[in-house]
């Protein structure tokens, strides 16, 4: 089950090495994105994650928010 | 949407998948920086003055107008330990009884404003509420700054100036 985290704990990730992905459309993270972040959009995790990230690193997901 | 995706990694074999629910409103909410095409676009948080005089709830309404006017300042914002903004002092406030403790002074919960609202969507707000000033402050009611009228139209003249000239190619 994939863990939630706060920002702090995204930027003590981070520094770690972990992979930042923003999974909104590419003209939302053309706009702005958080530093570090790639973009590969929900609908395309299953043909890009596997080439783009890095199973032996931890992955951190975002969007605009999830309350 | 994120935690479909990190879900969907789960199944696809990645094992350490964390999803930072907040996201990016709560990244912009708190200050941090940014990259992309917006993200020198001038926001609150930019333009915000953080040098405007704090007081406490238990502080006597005399004394602290006496240091808001010695600081050159007309308004104060009155916070707790922790820098959350609990209430707000403007000049009608100051000039009352000054025995008054600051918490029976002050105009309780003000309306607040994220740093990363675009400087122009605050000018525009601020002139069509006749707004003199608002407290600016992290989601979780730190405050970042006094966002004073004057600067955010003036900021927000200076950023259409520039986007015109971008995206025209010359000065409007």
């Amino acid at each position: 089950m994939p863990d939630s985290i706060d920002r702090h704990e995204l930027q003590r990730l981070m520094k770690e090495g972990a992979q930042l992905v923003e999974v909104l459309p590419p003209e939302e993270y053309d706009e702005e994105h958080i530093p570090g972040a790639i973009n590969i959009p929900l609908r395309r995790i299953d043909s890009e994650a596997p080439e783009r990230l890095d199973r032996g690193r931890p992955v951190i997901v975002y969007c605009w928010d999830d309350p | 949407m994120s935690p479909r995706a990190a879900w969907r990694l789960e199944s696809l074999g990645f094992e350490r998948v964390y999803d930072y629910e907040a996201g990016k409103q709560n990244w912009l909410a708190s200050g941090l920086p940014t990259e992309g095409s917006l993200a020198d676009v001038p926001r609150a948080g930019d333009v915000a003055r953080d040098d405007v005089p704090t007081c406490g709830l238990e502080e006597r309404l005399g004394e602290v107008a006496e240091r808001v006017r010695a600081a050159g300042w007309d308004t104060c914002v009155v916070v707790n330990d922790e820098r959350v903004v609990l209430g707000l002092l403007r000049a009608a406030h100051l000039a009352r009884d000054p025995d008054l403790p600051v918490a029976d002074a002050m105009s309780a919960g003000p309306s607040t404003f994220r740093p990363h609202v675009y400087a122009m969507e605050m000018a525009r707000y601020m002139t069509e509420h006749d707004l003199p000033s608002a407290p600016v402050t992290t989601g979780e009611g730190v405050l970042v700054g006094l966002l004073v009228r004057e600067d955010a139209v003036r900021v927000a003249e200076e950023a259409h100036r520039a986007l015109h000239e971008r995206e025209h190619g010359y000065p409007e």
